[in-house]
């Protein structure tokens, strides 16, 4: 099968930023954790030009605000007792010439570092080199960053919060559509996910190959996304099959399929590869008193929490809303009261794929695309919805936001890579003493 | 296009290895939806399970094969055990993403890098764990007609995977006749008429679970001997759906429609992929239709496809009973 990559949206997002800065002074607190999968990728190596060019390790230390940092020392060891000591000049430069090609590890000083700098990832005091072949140049990259092993879990705290309300909104956008057509249909819908991927892959379409300004792009796609994952998938899949009387459960296998299909499709017409939109992919953060964030993040939030009051207000004032509640409740009666239960329907997944394809939009904004991009989120959309109460709006809301600030939270304690778990395990734990989820009706479990 | 290799193919991936991991781990769904109505997704955690307690006390603890089928079959209970506490008690589609989860949970955990030491990390486990197995192997030369093709270990694979299978099918079919097969059936169609009758539903419901689990592990066993490696991508949650697809192609309920139904699936789907293979390299398909690199994609395709229609035209199978089994008694 396929290798599954998950990334965390602001991670990632964050990692990107790295590498375009190489080693930058504003490495925030809390991609910590990611560094130690960049720090390895940090060797560049450059072929060089001839046979007499000689073979070296290099680099340049610098610290937080990219200033040099003279008078660091580093250590190299390599193979037959090779052993080097460098101290970085006034510009933080250092090289080493090497005799053979084989493994070296270089070691910077930690104790040399000036005062408020330190290595934002202590593991990566040490870095391992590759000489594949005599000639080459490679460069060593230590990240430094302002002090971070003094930084109080205050400020970690603090930063991992707002990324987690972040993570938690982009998920509730997508539960709220979920919980929605589940409450009004009883479909659990495991196709929900594609409807991500394919707002994301429109918005890639749209700005890279239509060449549109991504601002533009984005409304479209999550206008798109209404129209053919909402209402056309609605009419020409899900109504047909619920007149014909298709029973729950194998309309959910029949949603497996569906995902499955779609998943392969894109991959089929897209490749396999993460695209980054032509614009914003790589935008620098702003420091916001303890936080550091993106301006597209606080632009795409604010947007996003309009659409969550906006669904809200729906589903409370609106005539449609009420009766999608009347129908969620009692279909038969909700009908035999004269509300069109159909159309109440189509409503409902035309607001739920607008909302989930903008979560889409989002989601590639911040780490790009790939085929895979619904499938990752799935779990955590589910987890959401069953920790909040399979059906209930609310109950997606607040599960959306304890699973968010609880994956980037556990990232103080657990290592990065599982935090999904950690999540995952949460859910299991809440469901043993609160079965119907937090905010779900108790006569409905089993 | 060569038919020969095509039909070659197709027949040696019908009666493969593959076919055989298959099987099982429908036996194990069957147990679990078909008689109790379990919604397990969670049954690639328990290949994962199996997979891996045979690679990792060989390769890192040197212990004996046959000691570490008993350790991996003892680790299947405990994960059923554990998946089954808290979720026994909830309804079908609540019980269905926390086993999906609790895979994942396993998965995520066998490939992270924080264990790698032990279980390999994304890479998952490579060596000569199966060797204690391979060695008793009498058809070291392998099998090679026209239309079968094993390799030596492949064939002892085989053989010795299919003996398993019927054996296992047997004492499953011995099982559900039996009047404890009977309870597990009134569970699925009324949970709460099993209970009035006093009988401990949640228990019936967990040895369901254990049962099938320990099979789903054996297939994992056999996943990891014929490939003597483990590799935790391979045990996502599409494995867990293509089981489904295997059960419900046979027909849920029918003690052999796992078999039946995992012989049809690789047969359509090697069949496919081999026609479309053949027609791509010999530009009977043009390259700007589908590329070398593409026919996987649509084979995938072709699966979700199938197991949709599948579910809209003939979700008993093809040798259900409707009467049977009423996919939604739990609903």
């Amino acid at each position: 099968m396929h290798p599954h990559h998950i990334a965390l949206i602001t991670d990632l997002e964050r990692d990107l930023n790295f590498a375009i800065k190489k080693i930058s002074a504003r490495l925030i607190l809390s991609s910590i954790a990611m560094l130690s999968a960049t720090a390895g990728i940090s060797l560049i190596a450059t072929p060089a030009h001839a046979a007499e060019t000689p073979t070296k390790l290099y680099g340049i230390v610098t610290g937080s605000t990219e200033q040099p940092l003279e008078g660091v020392g580093i250590s190299i060891a390599g193979p037959d007792g090779f052993n080097a000591e460098v101290i970085t000049d006034a510009l933080g430069a250092w090289e080493v010439l090497i005799p053979t090609k084989g493994t070296y590890s270089a070691t910077i000083n930690e104790g040399d570092l000036p005062e408020g700098q330190a290595l934002t990832d202590p593991t990566k005091a040490t870095v391992k080199a590759n000489v594949f072949m005599p000639g080459v140049e490679l460069r060593l990259l230590f990240p430094i960053g302002p002090g971070v092993k003094k930084a109080t879990l205050l400020e970690r705290s603090v930063q991992l919060t707002v990324d987690g309300l972040i993570l938690g909104l982009i998920i509730a956008l997508a539960a709220l559509g979920l919980n929605l057509i589940f409450g009004t249909t009883g479909l659990t819908n495991f196709a929900h996910g594609e409807i991500l991927t394919f707002a994301g892959l429109l918005t890639y379409y749209l700005s890279a190959i239509v060449k549109l300004p991504v601002i533009a792009a984005a409304p479209i796609a999550v206008v798109l996304s209404a129209f053919i994952s909402g209402f056309l998938q609605d009419r020409y899949l899900w109504k047909p099959l619920r007149k014909r009387g298709t029973g729950l459960i194998a309309m959910l296998v029949v949603s497996i399929g569906f995902a499955i299909f779609l998943r392969y499709f894109f991959l089929f017409l897209f490749g396999g590869d993460t695209r980054q939109l032509p614009q914003y992919a790589g935008q620098a953060g702003l420091e916001l008193g303890l936080v550091n964030i993106t301006p597209k993040s606080i632009l795409t939030t604010a947007i996003g929490i309009g659409f969550i009051v906006f669904a809200t207000l729906w589903l409370l004032r609106t005539r449609m809303g009420k009766a999608s509640r009347a129908v969620a409740d009692n279909p038969a009666l909700a009908s035999a009261s004269g509300i069109d239960v159909q159309k109440v329907i189509q409503a409902v997944w035309i607001l739920g794929a607008a909302l989930a394809g903008y979560a889409g939009v989002i989601v590639t904004l911040n780490q790009g695309v790939s085929f895979l991009m619904g499938q990752d989120m799935l779990l955590l959309i589910f987890a959401a919805v069953t920790l909040g109460g399979l059906g209930t709006a609310n109950g997606a809301l607040v599960g959306s936001l304890i699973i968010g600030l609880f994956v980037q939270l556990s990232t103080l304690f657990i290592p990065t890579e599982l935090k999904y778990v950690g999540a995952l395990v949460v859910l299991i734990l809440i469901l043993i003493v609160r079965p119907q989820g937090i905010l779900g009706r108790k006569e409905r479990i089993g | 296009m060569d038919f020969l290799f095509i039909i070659q193919q197709t027949l040696s991936a019908t009666l493969g290895v593959n076919a055989i991991i298959f099987a099982l781990a429908a036996i194990g769904l069957n147990m679990h939806f078909g008689y109790t109505g379990l919604l397990n997704f969670g049954q690639a955690g328990f290949l994962a399970i199996g997979a891996y307690s045979v690679a990792v006390p060989v390769i890192s603890f040197n212990i004996s094969l046959w000691v570490a089928f008993l350790i991996g079959i003892f680790n299947s209970i405990i994960f059923a055990l554990l998946l089954g506490l808290p979720t026994l008690r909830l309804r079908a589609d609540y019980l269905a993403i926390v086993t999906i989860a609790a895979a994942e949970i396993v998965r995520q955990i066998a490939r992270s890098a924080t264990f790698r030491d032990f279980l390999g990390g994304s890479d998952g486990i490579t060596g000569k764990f199966a060797s204690e197995f391979f060695d008793l192997n009498p058809f070291k030369q392998g099998l090679t007609t026209p239309i079968l093709r094993f390799s030596g270990n492949d064939l002892w694979v085989v053989i010795t995977g299919w003996i398993l299978v019927a054996l296992i099918t047997f004492v499953m079919w011995v099982m559900v006749n039996s009047p404890w097969g009977r309870v597990m059936r009134a569970i699925r169609e009324d949970e709460d008429a099993v209970r009035s009758l006093g009988k401990n539903v949640y228990l019936y419901k967990m040895q369901s679970l254990i049962i099938g689990g320990v099979i789903g592990s054996i297939a994992g066993f056999v996943y990891a001997l014929s490939r003597q490696s483990v590799q935790p991508d391979n045990y996502g949650t599409a494995l867990t759906f293509f089981a489904y697809t295997v059960l419900i192609l046979g027909g849920a309920a029918r003690v052999f429609a796992p078999i039946i139904g995992a012989m049809i699936f690789w047969f359509l789907i090697v069949f496919i992929e081999q026609v479309l293979r053949e027609g791509v390299t010999s530009d009977v398909i043009p390259d700007w239709l589908i590329g070398v690199n593409q026919v996987g994609q649509i084979r995938f395709m072709l699966m979700g496809l199938g197991l949709m229609l599948l579910m809209i035209f003939r979700p008993q199978g093809i040798f259900g009973d409707k009467k049977e089994l009423a996919l939604d008694a739990k609903a």
